[in-house]
Formats: structure tokens, sequence, C-alpha cells
């Protein structure tokens, strides 16, 4: 199969998987409007918290604005389990493994959609952030470094939701990980810096979840600036659960795939 | 119409929602693990911020984050309830349920006894894994009579509301225009710290919401400095009213439609 197919096959599940997303509000309001509301609650809620010697910076919103972006991200882990247990569900999966479609063009067409979510989400968090925090302390290129940051988390979190749902073929398995997604944000440095976590397990927790770098790759940019040990850190722990989830995800549909 | 088919119609319902929510892990652990989420969360990740200036509550961080999980585990058990009285619409059972009821109203009072039921397992729960993270009361008895019982009328407040939606609406698609409100009514108030350190629209907002006064009760109630008490009576109890009302309205609508 040439590479035009392939480019051509990919396109076309692309578009599908992007048309797919947008038509439908009840995936996209609340990927946008939770973060929003749980930011605006937490800044003005713990704003008080900015006052203990050694936190970052004056303003709870700026240190809060990296939440939007990883909890948006849990939402595109939502999104893409839903559609692809559905596409199990419906039979459309059986169908295609009787074509010639080869599988990492689905693979790949498949979380066009939660690309295209992601950037949504990240081009709105960070118009927010503008407009209502005291901008971004990296500028324009810490903007774009960002919504990159962003980008690979929603697909490592999407791949995470595609595999729950290539494995079980359930829109309820996939509904059942998302506490857990939720309570791997929870048990990061999402509400305070590590360093000022007071309880010893709970630091703990924090230093070996993923989430924390994540978060506190994003939170350099906006409000240190560029500090490349935090970036390095956020994109290799974005980039490792985004490689091993697409290998995971890549190996359940082969199993599906053969299954049909 | 006697009173023994109210009861008779209530114990009845009251059973099989109990029996249903106890066999059924998938509607045990969203009620219980949200709360315990943020008991976790907070208690653990954000117990620094007692040492904020102006953090004034003695019994400690821990103790002040059990006072809202308290609530929400209370609150959860009344509107997953109503996520219930939804299904039952759904799967055709409440239709069967309305013409053989004698005595309707008796349905709500069922539903009530499952909520009730829902909100204590849940509640002792938390309380055995908040006093395992250290949590120390130092309220007497009557504080804590004073405590569970604001809880459990946030709890049947909460459960009239989900059931007044779940009538009108009759459908699992209605489970987020119950739980939006009450996660607002619940997240605009002092959670993480005290009235004073609330800043911006979150302070307005608490400022209007009773359940700043429920919270502030409460925590006085765990810290054995009762504050706000009749206040926060008062305001359960009306919110209990007001719901009783919807509640109501919400079952003729359900009988217009059987």
């Amino acid at each position: 199969m040439s590479r035009s197919t392939l480019a051509l096959q990919v396109g076309m599940l692309a578009r599908r998987s992007v048309v797919r997303t947008f038509r439908q509000p009840a995936m996209v309001v609340p990927a946008l409007l939770f973060p929003l509301l749980l930011l605006s609650i937490n800044s003005s809620g713990l704003d008080s918290a900015t006052r203990l010697p050694g936190f970052p910076t004056d303003s709870y919103f700026q240190f809060a604005l990296a939440i939007a972006f990883v909890q948006g991200a849990l939402f595109s882990a939502n999104s893409a389990g839903t559609n692809v247990s559905s596409d199990v569900e419906t039979g459309f999966l059986n169908r295609l493994s009787l074509t010639p479609l080869r599988r990492i063009a689905l693979l790949l067409g498949q979380l066009a959609g939660i690309l295209a979510l992601g950037l949504i989400q990240a081009v709105t968090f960070l118009g927010v952030g503008l407009v209502f925090g005291e901008g971004i302390a990296a500028g324009v290129a810490g903007a774009l470094v960002i919504v990159a940051l962003s980008l690979v988390i929603s697909l490592g979190f999407g791949c995470i939701g595609a595999f729950v749902a290539l494995r079980t073929g359930s829109g309820e398995a996939v509904q059942g990980i998302f506490p857990l997604l939720f309570a791997a944000l929870f048990l990061s440095s999402m509400s305070l810096p590590r360093n000022l976590i007071e309880t010893d397990w709970f630091q703990t927790v924090a230093d070996w979840n993923p989430v924390s770098y994540m978060l506190e790759g994003i939170r350099s940019l906006v409000i240190t600036g560029w500090d490349g040990e935090a970036l390095a850190l956020g994109f290799a722990c974005a980039g490792g659960v985004a490689v091993i989830a697409l290998a995971a995800t890549s190996a359940a549909l082969r199993t599906r795939m053969a299954r049909a | 119409m006697s009173r023994g088919s109210f009861t008779s119609v209530a114990l009845a319902v009251g059973r099989r929602n109990v029996h249903n929510y106890f066999t059924n892990p998938a509607m045990i652990i969203p009620g219980l693990l949200f709360p315990l989420f943020f008991f976790t969360a907070f208690a653990g990740g954000l117990s620094r911020v007692d040492s904020v200036p102006g953090f004034d509550y003695e019994a400690g961080y821990t103790a002040f984050v059990y006072g809202f999980v308290l609530l929400q585990a209370s609150a959860f058990g009344g509107i997953f309830t109503g996520f219930s009285i939804a299904r039952d619409f759904e799967s055709g059972f409440s239709r069967r349920l309305m013409l053989a009821a004698p005595r309707r109203s008796g349905i709500i009072a069922g539903y009530w006894i499952a909520a009730l039921t829902r909100a204590m397992f849940n509640i002792a729960l938390i309380t055995v894994v908040a006093l395992i993270a250290g949590l120390e009361i130092a309220g007497g008895g009557l504080d804590l009579v004073g405590l569970y019982a604001l809880a459990l009328i946030v709890n049947a407040a909460a459960m009239l509301f989900g059931s007044g939606i779940a009538m009108r609406l009759r459908t699992m698609q209605a489970g987020p225009a119950m739980q939006v409100p009450m996660f607002l009514f619940l997240f605009l108030a002092p959670v993480w710290v005290p009235y004073d350190l609330l800043v911006g629209w979150v302070h307005a907002a608490a400022t209007v919401n009773p359940i700043t006064l429920v919270l502030e009760a409460s925590r006085g109630f765990i810290a054995g400095d009762p504050t706000k008490v009749l206040p926060a009576f008062a305001a359960t109890l009306g919110l209990a009213a007001v719901t009783i009302l919807w509640a109501r309205g919400g079952l003729r609508s359900a009988e217009r439609a059987a």
C-alpha cells in the first residue's frame, strides 16, 4: 500500500472522527466548561494559599490555570473511549476489518478528533488565562509550548480511553475509568506545590505521580518563564504516558480486529 | 385512605431500593468515591493551608475538611437516589408502581428511606476513613447529634430536589440537572478555607448560600464550639420545606403522565 493511500485513509477517518466529536455538544461543552468552572471556584476559594511562605506566585489563578489543561485532557479520555466503544458496539470496527484499511490509519484517524478537541481546549484555556490572569511568563513562544504539551497530554489520556474501549467494547467501562483518572489528578501537586505539601504519604504519591510533572511543566511556563527541568519532566511524563498508551491501544486494536 | 397504606408503600419502595443499593456495587461506588477523593485530596494535599494567617479553626485541617465531606456524602446519597428514581421511570417500574400504590406520596417517603440509608452508610465509611487519617472530634454527644442531624436534613433536601427533577423528566439523562446544581451549592461555600478568607465572586456567592451556614455550624459541632446553630437548622429545614413542595409537584407531573 502506497504512502498516499495511507494518508488518504488517515485523512478520511480523521475527518469522520473530528466531525463526530464536534457534533456531540454533550462531549465538547463539559470538556470546556467544567475545567473553567473548577478554575474559577478554585482561584477564588484558595487565593489565601498564596500567603503561604514559599508559594511561587501571588495569584492562585495563575497557579491553578495548569489544572484546566490537564482536567480538559481527562475529558479527552472519556470522549475517545466513548467514540471507540460506540464503534465497537455498532459493529463499525467489524465492517472495517473486512476492508484493506491499515490498522495504523484507523488508530491515527480515531485520535484526530481528540487532538482537535484538545487544541480547542488549550486555546480556550490560554485565552481565559490571558484575559483573567497576569499573562504567560514565557511569552508567546511559551504559550505555543503550552499548547504542544497540552496536546501530548490529551493524546496520552485519549489513548488510555481508547485502549479501555477496545479491550472491553463497553461505554460503561470507559465511564468507569473516569474516576480513576480523576484520582490521578487529585493525588498530584494540583492544589499546592509539592514542597508545600505537609502530609508525607501524600507528598510521596505526588512525587511518583506523572500528573504532577505535567502540571508543573505547564505551570512553569505560566509563572516562572523558561524552566528546562520542569519542561523536560513535563514532556517526558506526558510523552511516556502517550507512547505506552499508544502501544497498548495498537495491540488492543490488533486483537479486536482479529476477533472481528 | 389509611395511614397504613402510606407506610406500607413507603416501606416496600424503601426496602426494594435499599436492597438494590447494597447488591449493586455500581450504585455504591460513585456516591462514596467522590467524597473519599475530596477528603484524601484536601486533607492530605492542602493541610498546610491551616497555617495561612487568619485560618482560625482550632480542630485542625482534617476536621475542617471532614465537615465538608460529611455534607457532600449526605447530599450525594440524596442525589444518587434521584438517579434511581429516574432509572425506575426509564425501566417502566415507576409506571406500574403508580398504578399499584394506594397512596402515592408513600413512594417519595420510600425513596427517602433509601436515601437516608445510603447517607448513613456513606457517612459511616467516611467517618472511619477520617478517624484512621487522624480526625479528632472535640465535640461532645449533643454536638454529634447536631452534626449528623444537619447532614441528614441536607440528605433529605437533596433527595427531594433530585426526585422532583427525576419525576418531571423521567429519564437518566436528567442526571446532570440534578448533579450540577448540587455541585455548585456545595462548592460555592467555604470549602477549603473559612468564610473570611474567601475572595472574589465565590465570597459573594458564599454569603447568600445557605450551605455556608450549614458548613460553619457543622465545623462548630466538630470543634466542640457550636456556632450559628439556629440559623443553620432554620436554613436546612427551609431547604427541606421548599424541596418537599418541589417533589410533590414532580409527583403530580408523573401522575399526569402515568
